[in-house]
């Protein structure tokens, strides 16, 4: 079967680049699956979501939390366009759950700061990437 | 020691010290101007693909009307970002930049439109306030190392006051492009509108497929388009940055060699006072000697 080649980019640096089965990730629409030889598509992620690479030939799924940004898909190419991302490997776990709980103390104390949503949501989506559960 | 001695051995240690520092400076530099160059490298997929998402929409959609893409019949101000360095010492950079930029604020006066000055860097800042210039907006501090989030600020600034009914209908960017370690040049970018070109050519790879959007084709041209301008300003921040540090380099470097010819010439000068003064003494003990044994002479 064919495959898809896949390219992680944010504004700063390319993230990961390489070769996989499906790609699943959260446009503003829902959850939105690519397989090899799926239709073209330009979505919008949502701020805070979860990437998922299913790499195949037994190698190990990438797990990226992606902050915003666009999925683009033509010719089995697929491009991720974050506006902010990290791997789930390079997840700072201690510092993310940090950020959360500090997040999460401003929602709390003001329900109406969509700032500290924002974070929240961030955070959330980095512990989500690096397997912990938030 | 003579008075000429003491006052060039005083010039040449000052000079020297004054090379020590234009030296530090242009290593420095040349050290920046390599990451620079490696952060432009590092930016260049994701212009790639925004470039290529963009065109994708545009062809896919017969008719592309957005706010960021409408050109106002009647311009009556405009922006100008000015992209200028925070430090000195870089040549002629800024004095080069702020020159292009009031020749695009001549041009634009000729059509009777207004230009509002955004200015990014403490060079430019200075030049505006001293000149008692009003300034859109300003931002300073990070001209020699940006981020995406700065760029994303400056884009966030200049699309509200675009949108804004009563704000500025076309913006320019006036900045420095890096063309090569050697070669920087001033170039000025008219970012907004957006001014969409038609082709009939067949783009390279073959033509583009027609998308499917989600959730809609508009949405997503809504968030595109800004994603689109942050990364034309991103952009140019960073190839600014590159360019500044390199004409640093070039304005470092010829002030090294300028100061180590001055110490030449100086310690030249130096010796041919010593030399004339060390003459000076022997002709006079000469004299004096003579002068002695004719004294002698005459007695006897």
């Amino acid at each position: 079967m064919a495959k898809l080649r896949v390219g992680v980019v944010s504004p700063e640096r390319e993230i990961w680049s390489g070769e996989a089965d499906m790609v699943v990730a959260k446009t503003v629409d829902g959850e939105i699956g690519i397989m090899p030889r799926h239709a073209p598509v330009l979505g919008v992620l949502v701020e805070g979501g979860v990437l998922r690479v299913k790499r195949g030939d037994g190698g190990a799924d990438l797990v990226a939390a992606v902050h915003g940004g666009f999925i683009s898909v033509a010719d089995n190419q697929v491009s991720v366009l974050a506006e902010a991302a990290e791997l789930g490997s390079e997840v700072d776990v201690a510092a993310a759950r940090d950020a959360l709980e500090r997040a999460q103390a401003s929602v709390d104390a003001d329900a109406d700061d969509a700032e500290a949503a924002l974070e929240v949501k961030r955070a959330r989506a980095r512990l989500r990437a690096a397997g912990e559960d938030a | 020691m003579g008075a000429q001695l003491r006052l060039l051995r005083r010039r040449i240690k000052s000079v020297r010290s004054t090379a020590k520092i234009t030296r530090a400076q242009e290593l420095i530099a040349s050290s920046r101007i390599v990451k620079a160059q490696a952060r432009m490298a590092a930016a260049v997929p994701y212009e790639r693909e925004i470039t290529r998402a963009v065109t994708a929409v545009v062809s896919g959609t017969t008719s592309v009307s957005h706010p960021l893409t409408v050109e106002k019949e009647r311009p009556a101000k405009a922006g100008v970002l000015i992209v200028t360095s925070d430090r000195g010492f870089a040549g002629g950079f800024n004095a080069n930049l702020l020159r292009e930029a009031e020749a695009l604020a001549g041009l634009l006066r000729e059509r009777e439109v207004m230009p509002v000055p955004f200015v990014m860097g403490r060079k430019g800042i200075a030049w505006h306030s001293f000149r008692g210039r009003p300034i859109g907006a300003s931002w300073s501090g990070f001209s020699d190392n940006p981020t995406y989030g700065h760029a994303k600020q400056i884009a966030d600034t200049l699309i509200e006051a675009f949108k804004d009914e009563n704000g500025i209908d076309e913006i320019h960017i006036v900045s420095t492009s890096f063309v090569s370690m050697l070669t920087q040049e001033v170039t000025v970018k008219r970012i907004l509108p957006l001014e969409i070109e038609v082709s009939t050519e067949a783009p390279a790879g073959g033509p583009l497929p027609y998308f499917e959007f989600e959730p809609s084709a508009d949405e997503v041209l809504d968030t595109l388009l800004p994603r689109y301008v942050e990364s034309r300003i991103f952009n140019a921040l960073l190839q600014s940055a590159a360019s500044e540090h390199a004409a640093r380099r070039r304005a470092m470097k010829s002030a090294t060699d300028n100061a180590n010819e001055l110490i030449r010439v100086f310690t030249q000068q130096m010796n041919q006072a010593r030399q004339a003064e060390i003459t000076q003494e022997i002709s006079e003990i000469v004299g004096g000697a003579n002068a002695l044994a004719d004294a002698a002479a005459g007695k006897e």
